[in-house]
């Protein structure tokens, strides 16, 4: 009867992927075990934050003010060219995405399974978040949500074997698809031709092509281009541009649905509800 | 005889719970490709010496819960943990008498079954590599099934003091 019971399970979640509701319901049970597995990490952290010098600190904070100034000064240009942007835009009769809300959540150490670049972060449904969400660091694109349970949720890294995402080259515009490879620090980029235009030390960026990623974002940096004579496809790698093995504060991303409205055709736009992002 | 029938469902369950964290503590990658099948080997353990207590019905929960806990698709390790339990139930008796030796080896077929149905399922899903390393775990299970015995053993008589 289990074994039924079982294969009912496997063979109707392979496909529908309809019983979530049983899984957010069974996590409920089994989420404490994932914070009681983070928890003597946590605890060290913690100590280790709370034991730290006041030299260090000190030392620290004049450090991160500083960075604020300069962030802050480079905010103010950004803000003129995004107005900039949105005219230069308008004149071209084009709509554009702009401005995305984040939530900062936390990384649970826990090992869910090999193979997998899948890590727990501790925001669930219950802050909002939902599947095909992208997640970001400081740095650049770390991956996407996987699976959002009620107080966790599963995010598949950038670099995992079963990941790909749309990018471009932000030298030229080249549009290509970056794969992950299974290796933390390598991004492939398979479908190249030889004669493609990229060079190590290119910036790769999200496209926004495919919707779940929002345009414009850092992704990874091309590190080596190498064509064989006797293949279609030259071998290309990056290295991701966030830091997916260190970094412990991710920023989930909520994309705004409305696009910034035109200036010359604002009332035709208002009343058009075309948008793939959800 | 006495004793095994006052393992309470406490000890049995707090146990199962302890290896279910186990299964998902942090490890470095080679570590990770090590990590044996925790819950598994405790379920054994539970299914050979107390068979009145641990049944297939348990055996499914934890593998269900287990599905949860690794973000599986849900009930491969359910079907996989069901399976064994009856074997083991099946054959409780004998294996009780076996050496030591042959309980081990015993347990490698059971960490090879589990790990076959799992390996089974994920063909399905999609054509899946074989890697090399995918085994490491039956072995590594079968090297700390002593460990998980004696320590078993120490939690199914252990008393507190009154």
């Amino acid at each position: 009867m289990a074994v039924i019971a079982s294969t009912i399970l496997l063979v109707t979640e392979y496909r529908s992927s309809q019983i979530s509701g049983v899984r957010s319901t069974l996590s409920v049970v089994v989420d404490p075990l994932k914070y009681l597995v983070d928890f003597p990490t946590a605890l060290i952290e913690h100590a280790a934050h709370s034991v730290s010098s006041y030299r260090a600190l000190k030392l620290e904070n004049e450090r991160l003010r500083e960075e604020q100034i300069i962030h802050q000064s480079r905010l103010l240009k950004f803000e003129a060219l995004e107005k900039e942007n949105i005219r230069l835009r308008a004149l071209l009769e084009n709509s554009f995405k702009l401005g995305e809300q984040v939530l900062v959540a936390e990384l649970l150490s826990v090992n869910m399974a090999p193979y997998e670049h899948i890590v727990v972060v501790n925001k669930g449904t219950r802050f909002g978040v939902h599947p095909q969400q992208p997640v970001l660091d400081a740095n650049g694109v770390v991956g996407q949500v996987f699976r959002a349970l009620p107080f966790t949720s599963e995010i598949m890294l950038i670099t995992d074997p079963n990941h790909a995402i749309p990018v471009q080259v932000n030298r030229n515009g080249l549009l290509t698809i970056a794969m992950g490879s299974g290796q933390l620090n390598r991004l492939v980029l398979p479908f190249l031709p030889s004669n493609a235009d990229i060079h190590p030390g290119d910036l790769l960026i999200t496209s926004g092509l495919g919707g779940t990623f929002p345009q414009g974002y850092p992704v990874a940096v091309v590190d080596e281009f190498t064509t064989e004579p006797n293949k279609a496809f030259a071998t290309i790698t990056a290295t991701p541009k966030a830091l997916l093995d260190r970094n412990r504060e991710l920023m989930i991303v909520w994309s705004k649905s409305v696009p910034v409205p035109l200036i010359t055709k604002s009332i035709i736009n208002k009343e058009d509800p075309s948008d793939e992002v959800k | 005889m006495r004793l095994n029938n006052q393992v309470s469902y406490f000890r049995i369950i707090l146990t199962l719970i302890l290896a279910m964290c186990l299964r998902v503590v942090p490890l470095s990658e080679e570590m990770a490709l090590l990590n044996p099948d925790w819950v598994l080997l405790v379920l054994v353990y539970w299914a050979l010496n107390t068979p009145e207590r641990v049944g297939i019905f348990h055996a499914w929960i934890f593998g269900l819960l287990t599905d949860v806990l690794t973000g599986r698709l849900l009930g491969q390790y359910a079907l996989a943990y069901s399976l064994i339990i009856y074997v083991c139930l099946k054959f409780h008796n004998r294996l009780r008498q076996f050496p030591f030796f042959q309980q081990g080896l015993f347990i490698f077929f059971c960490l090879l079954l589990s790990q076959l149905l799992l390996f089974f399922i994920k063909n399905l899903q999609h054509p899946a590599q074989l890697h090399a390393s995918f085994w490491l775990p039956v072995f590594t299970g079968m090297i700390c099934w002593p460990l998980v015995y004696g320590l078993m053993r120490f939690v199914s008589v252990f008393r507190f003091i009154k």
